[in-house]
């Protein structure tokens, strides 16, 4: 077992863990931020994107001990400090961006990474964009709407509802 | 996955201390070695980070006018920084996996892997780089050994990839669409001498030399080079997603539109 300690959405954290605990383990389990959420296990699906220095990553695949002294940040420091949805969030809301849910968490995470990197993208560039994040309700379209609409621009013209 | 110890040491030579450690397996990005571990298909006894030695990371220029790539860089670094420099290179970096995964996935772990259906293979052997471990240099021509097989030694780490810059270049691949992985993927590359083409995702021997494009490209730079030239179909993957046959023709395919975006 090792020490790691790192800055968790602005709050240090740290904790035991072993050389194979995953950093959604860690997260999950030991501080119980269970927002991040482990679809797969197979870095297939997404859900479980944080952010690692700034960059989306899939915590679980990336180990714990890989982040001891990084800045990592979940959905659950993604409100606004009063508490209120940010704009990613609640443009999910407004278009249906979700359904169940299960792979949201991700799928803010990337939209975030995505409108740090490209504010304006196109609708090609946020399909391109989410495919590591698999969403088996929503068929995508609202997700990729609300994403358009986070960024500020036009998504009136987004047929198919 | 079974437990193992993790060392992250600072520089390379601490790196290649921790790889004589018994059973020792070095990680780059984690993004094969990780589901790897979960499926236990390895049980090293320690892993040796190499995402924190800062002398491996980064994309540069040499003064020979190669490109040098760190052997711990991302590939959303390579997408990033490697853009003016190699654009060919960068273009293939920008759509391996997804964003998450360029993000953690290194250039290094790629080619250490070898796996028969990675994108850099192709690029590194398209390009006759030059990949430059911990002990020595070895040409792209003589580090592929077929699949998941390298001429690095037990403990040798890629400390940097070196790319001769081609006057042209394209990666095409058609991607399984599950995975996402090439099922075949074709990377051209023209230098003033020559065309080298590399082809990855269709052998039974991993990435490979198709030498009748280059050949017939090296004379004649356009996609009608490559009609009527075929390869046979008996020593390429056949699997689930696509019979030898189908990959073999896809290779056609990838060349020529490799050839076409090259320009």
């Amino acid at each position: 077992m090792a020490q790691v300690s790192m800055t968790v959405n602005g709050k240090a954290a740290s904790g035991e863990v072993e050389g194979r605990t995953l950093l959604s383990s860690f997260l999950r389990d030991t501080l119980q931020l269970t927002g991040t959420h482990v679809g797969c296990d197979t870095s297939q699906c997404g859900a479980c994107v944080v952010h690692v220095n700034g960059e989306a990553v899939k915590a679980c695949t990336m180990l714990a001990a890989e982040a001891d002294g990084a800045e990592v940040a979940t959905i659950e420091g993604q409100a606004n400090a009063d508490g209120s949805l940010n704009v990613i969030q609640q443009a999910f809301q407004d278009h249906h961006g979700l359904q169940c849910g299960f792979c949201t968490p991700g799928m803010v995470m990337s939209a975030a990474a995505l409108l740090k990197e490209n504010p304006t993208p196109s609708e090609a560039e946020v399909r391109e964009y989410l495919e590591g994040n698999i969403c088996r309700c929503t068929g995508y379209h609202n997700i990729v709407k609300a994403i358009m609409a986070a960024s500020g621009q036009d998504v009136s013209s987004i047929a198919a509802e | 996955m079974y437990n193992f110890d993790i060392e992250r040491p600072g520089s390379v030579a601490d790196a290649a201390t921790a790889m004589g450690r018994e059973e020792a397996q070095a990680l780059g990005g984690g993004q094969t070695l990780i589901p790897t571990l979960k499926q236990r298909l390895a049980s090293p006894s320690v892993l040796v980070s190499l995402s924190g030695i800062a002398e491996m990371q980064g994309v540069c220029t040499t003064d020979d006018g190669r490109v040098a790539i760190g052997g711990a860089t991302t590939h959303a670094t390579v997408a990033r920084d490697a853009a003016a420099l190699y654009p060919g290179l960068a273009d293939l970096a920008s759509h391996i996996g997804d964003p998450a995964v360029r993000n953690r996935g290194t250039i290094g772990g790629s080619l250490a892997n070898n796996d028969p259906s990675a994108c850099y293979p192709a690029a590194a052997l398209a390009s006759g780089a030059t990949i430059i471990t911990n002990n020595r240099e070895i040409a792209a021509d003589d580090y592929f050994q077929g699949m998941f097989t390298t001429a690095l030694e037990e403990g040798e780490i890629i400390t940097e990839v070196r790319f001769p810059v081609p006057e042209a270049s394209n990666y095409q691949k058609f991607v399984q669409p599950a995975s996402r992985f090439a099922l075949v993927g074709v990377f051209v590359a023209k230098f003033a001498e020559s065309v080298r083409v590399a082809v990855t995702g269709a052998s039974n021997d991993g990435v490979f030399r198709w030498s009748e494009a280059e050949a017939a490209l090296s004379g004649n730079f356009s996609q009608s080079a490559v009609d009527g030239l075929s390869l046979p179909g008996d020593n390429m993957i056949s699997d689930l997603h696509g019979t030898g046959a189908y990959r073999a023709h896809l290779v056609g395919v990838m060349t020529k539109r490799a050839v076409t975006a090259a320009g």
